[in-house]
C-alpha cells in the first residue's frame, strides 16, 4: 500500500457539494482537492462560488447535498468549532478578531484555557500567563514576534498585524489545513508580501493551505495547483508552470475549456520534502 | 527549519512615531477606561468639602454608601448587559417584582388584605424573589435571542409588562414595614463603626462587584460577554456560541436583580409596588459615567462602581451646596453627555 504518486490520499476533499440560498444555486456540484504539503489557490469570478464552497469547509454553511471528506474520513460540519475540531482552521476575510481583546485573548477565543487544580475547575479561573506565553511563541514561530506587547488590543494594530494574529491563530491550533479567505484584500504591498512569506512557511513546516484570491500575480506566487471555480463547480485545476494567468482568467469567464487530461487534478510533484 | 523566517520585518516601528500629550491621555483612556470617571468623582468629591465641610462627615459618607447600595447592585446587571452592547430599560421594573414577590409571600397571615399566597417562610419568600427575576430576565434573554428582537424594545415592552405585572397580581398594595419578617430587612442593618454605619447590603454590593469583576477579567464566560459585545459575527465565527451567551447574561443580570429586590426592602423598611420608576435609567447613568460603552465589549466593574457613586455624590453634594433639585439634575444629565462624548473619543483611538 505505498502511495504512488496518482493516489496520495487528499486531506481535505469535497465531492458533488450543493448549497443552495433559496433560489440562487451557490454552488452546483463542486468538487475539490487538497493535497499534502501543497498550496491551492482557489479563483473564480464574484458568485463562482469561491466563499461558498470554502465557508462548506470552515464549517460556516452546511452543504445541501454531497459529501466532505477529511483524510478520507466523511465528515459533516454543522459549525466553525465542528470544523476546527477535525483540525481545519480558516482566516476569515473578516479575520474574525475581537478588537477590544488583546492579541493572546484573541488567539485563544473561543479555546481558552483554564487553570490547572481548584482554581481552574471551580473557581473557572483562565490561565493568562499561560496563554500570553504560548500566544508570543506562536507569534515568534511565524516570525512576527516583534509586535510590542502580547497584551496589546487587536484594534490597535496596524491591517497586516490583525492578518498575522489571524493566521497565527489558524496556524497554532490547525493540525490539518488552513483555509485563507483572502488575506490580502485589505493590506498593502509591503504587508501582502509578508502574509504571502507566511503562506509558504506554512507550507514549508507541512501545512497544506488553502489560499482565496483575487490577485492573480499573488495566487501565482505562492500556489502548486489553482482550482478555477466557474458557475458553482470545478472549472479547472492548472499549475502556474503549464498555464498563464491570461489562461487562468480565460477559463474563469468560460472562454476556455480544458480537458481533463491536461489538468492538474493529482497532486503535482514539487518541492515539498 | 533551518533558516530563520525572513518576515521579521520590524512591526514595532509603528508604535515609534512619537505621540502628542493628548494623544497619550487618549492612550492611557483607551487602556484603563475607569480613569475619567475616578478623577470626576475625586475632582467632585474635594469641591463638596471645600464648599460644605459637612460631606465628608462619617454620617453623611455611610449615607452616600447606602443611596448607592441599590443603583450600585443593579448596575451591575446593567454592566453585563451593555457590554453585550444590549440594554435594559425593566431593570427597576424586574427588580420591583421580586420585591413584591418576596414581600407578599413572606407577610403574616395576620396582617390585613394579604394576599392567599402569604405567611410563607421568609427564606423561601427571599428565593422564590429572586428566581422571579431570574424568571423574568430569562424571559428577556429568551425574546432577545430567539426571535432577534433588539434589546431595547424588548426591554421598553417588558418593562411595562412587569409593572403592570406586579400591580395586577399584588393589588397594588404597600407592605409596610412592621409587617415585614426580619429575614427580609437584614441587609438594610449596619455594623457601627464610629459615626460610620456600614450597612449589610453595602457589603453585599461590594462582594458582588468584586466577584462579577473577577469573572469578567479571569473567567472564559467573562471574556465571551466582552468578545459578543465587541464584535458578535467575529466570535461566532471563532466558536463562541453568541445566542448562548447572551441568554445567559440576562439570566445571571436577572439573578442580581433579584439580589437587589432583597437590598432594596432592607433599605427601604417595606415593599411598594410604586418604588423607584426612573431608577433604571440611573442604572443607564451609573454604568454609562463609569465608562462602558454603549456599544458593547468595552468597560469595567470597577468604572461601574465609581459612575453609581458620582451620580450619588453629584446629588448628595450640589444638595448640600444648597442647590435645588434642578440643578442635580441637570448636572447628571450634563455628565452623561460628556461620558458618552469621551467614549467615542477614546474610541478613535488609532496605532
Amino acid at each position: 500500500m505505498t502511495p504512488t504518486l496518482g493516489s496520495v490520499q487528499p486531506v481535505l476533499q469535497g465531492r458533488g457539494l450543493v448549497k443552495t440560498f433559496g433560489r440562487v444555486v451557490a454552488l452546483n456540484g463542486a468538487d475539490l482537492e487538497l493535497y499534502p504539503g501543497e498550496v491551492l489557490a482557489v479563483v473564480g469570478d464574484n458568485g463562482a462560488g469561491k466563499s461558498s464552497l470554502i465557508k462548506c469547509f470552515s464549517g460556516a454553511h452546511t452543504p445541501d447535498s454531497g459529501e466532505m471528506l477529511v483524510n478520507g474520513e466523511p465528515v459533516v460540519f454543522r459549525s466553525t468549532n465542528e470544523a476546527r475540531q477535525k483540525g481545519v482552521e480558516t482566516v476569515f476575510q473578516t479575520l474574525a478578531v475581537a478588537p477590544a481583546l488583546d492579541i493572546s485573548e484573541n488567539l485563544f477565543l473561543g479555546r481558552e484555557v483554564r487553570s490547572k487544580g481548584i482554581l481552574g475547575s471551580v473557581f473557572r479561573k483562565l490561565d493568562t500567563k499561560f496563554m500570553r506565553e504560548e500566544a508570543a511563541r506562536h507569534l515568534k514561530e511565524l516570525g512576527i514576534g516583534t509586535v510590542q506587547s502580547i497584551t496589546q488590543t487587536v484594534e490597535t494594530l496596524s491591517g497586516g498585524q490583525r492578518q498575522a494574529v489571524a493566521v497565527a491563530r489558524a496556524a497554532a491550533f490547525g493540525s490539518q489545513v488552513i483555509i485563507l479567505d483572502e488575506p490580502t484584500a485589505a493590506l498593502g504591498v509591503r504587508e501582502s508580501a509578508r502574509v504571502l512569506q507566511l503562506i509558504k512557511d506554512l507550507r514549508d513546516r507541512g501545512m497544506p493551505v488553502i489560499l482565496i484570491s483575487h490577485n492573480m500575480p499573488q495566487v501565482f506566487e505562492v500556489a502548486n495547483r489553482i482550482h478555477v471555480q466557474r458557475l458553482g463547480r470545478r472549472a479547472a485545476v492548472v499549475t502556474p508552470q503549464t498555464h498563464t494567468m491570461n489562461d487562468v482568467v480565460a477559463i474563469m469567464t468560460g472562454a476556455l475549456t480544458i480537458d481533463e487530461s491536461d489538468q492538474a487534478l493529482p497532486p503535482v510533484s514539487t518541492s515539498v520534502s | 527549519m533551518s533558516q530563520t523566517p525572513t518576515v521579521a520585518v520590524d512591526l514595532a516601528e509603528e508604535f515609534m512615531e512619537p505621540r502628542t500629550p493628548l494623544q497619550r491621555v487618549q492612550g492611557i483612556l483607551h487602556r484603563y477606561p475607569y480613569v475619567s470617571p475616578l478623577v470626576v468623582l475625586v475632582v467632585a468629591m474635594v469641591v463638596f468639602t471645600l464648599i460644605n465641610p459637612r460631606f465628608l462627615l462619617p454620617g453623611n459618607l455611610s449615607f452616600l454608601t447606602q443611596q448607592t447600595v441599590v443603583i450600585g447592585t443593579l448596575a451591575i446587571a446593567q454592566t453585563l448587559i451593555i457590554l453585550t452592547a444590549g440594554i435594559d430599560l425593566s431593570i427597576g421594573a424586574i427588580m420591583v417584582f421580586g420585591q413584591m414577590v418576596m414581600a407578599n409571600l413572606a407577610v403574616s397571615v395576620t396582617a390585613s388584605n394579604v394576599l392567599p399566597i402569604a405567611g410563607q417562610n421568609p427564606i423561601i419568600a427571599i428565593l422564590l424573589g429572586i428566581l422571579a427575576a431570574v424568571f423574568a430576565g430569562a424571559i428577556n434573554g429568551f425574546l432577545i435571542t430567539r426571535f432577534r428582537l433588539p434589546p431595547f424594545i424588548v426591554t421598553l415592552g417588558t418593562l411595562s409588562v412587569f409593572t403592570a405585572l406586579t400591580l395586577i397580581l399584588f393589588k397594588a398594595r404597600t407592605i409596610q414595614g412592621p409587617e415585614i419578617p426580619e429575614a427580609l430587612k437584614f441587609l438594610g442593618k449596619t455594623i457601627k463603626i464610629g459615626d460610620f454605619a456600614l450597612m449589610y447590603g453595602v457589603i453585599l454590593m461590594v462582594a458582588m462587584f468584586a466577584i462579577f469583576a473577577y469573572i469578567l477579567r479571569n473567567t472564559a464566560w467573562g471574556r465571551h460577554i466582552y468578545a459578543v459585545g465587541d464584535d458578535p459575527v467575529a466570535a461566532e465565527l471563532s466558536g463562541i456560541n453568541v445566542n448562548r451567551v447572551i441568554f445567559s447574561v440576562y439570566v445571571v443580570a436577572g439573578f442580581i436583580m433579584g439580589i437587589a429586590s432583597w437590598i432594596y426592602i432592607g433599605r427601604v423598611g417595606s415593599a411598594s409596588p410604586n418604588a423607584d420608576p426612573l431608577i433604571n435609567l440611573d442604572t443607564i447613568t451609573a454604568v454609562v459615567i463609569g465608562g462602558v460603552s454603549l456599544f458593547g465589549g468595552r468597560g469595567t466593574l470597577i468604572g461601574t462602581f465609581i459612575g453609581a457613586f458620582i451620580i450619588v455624590v453629584v446629588e448628595n453634594g450640589l444638595a448640600l451646596a444648597g442647590l435645588d433639585q434642578a440643578y442635580r439634575v441637570l448636572a447628571v444629565g450634563i455628565l452623561v453627555i460628556l461620558a458618552v462624548a469621551v467614549d467615542q473619543w477614546i474610541r478613535k483611538v488609532k496605532s
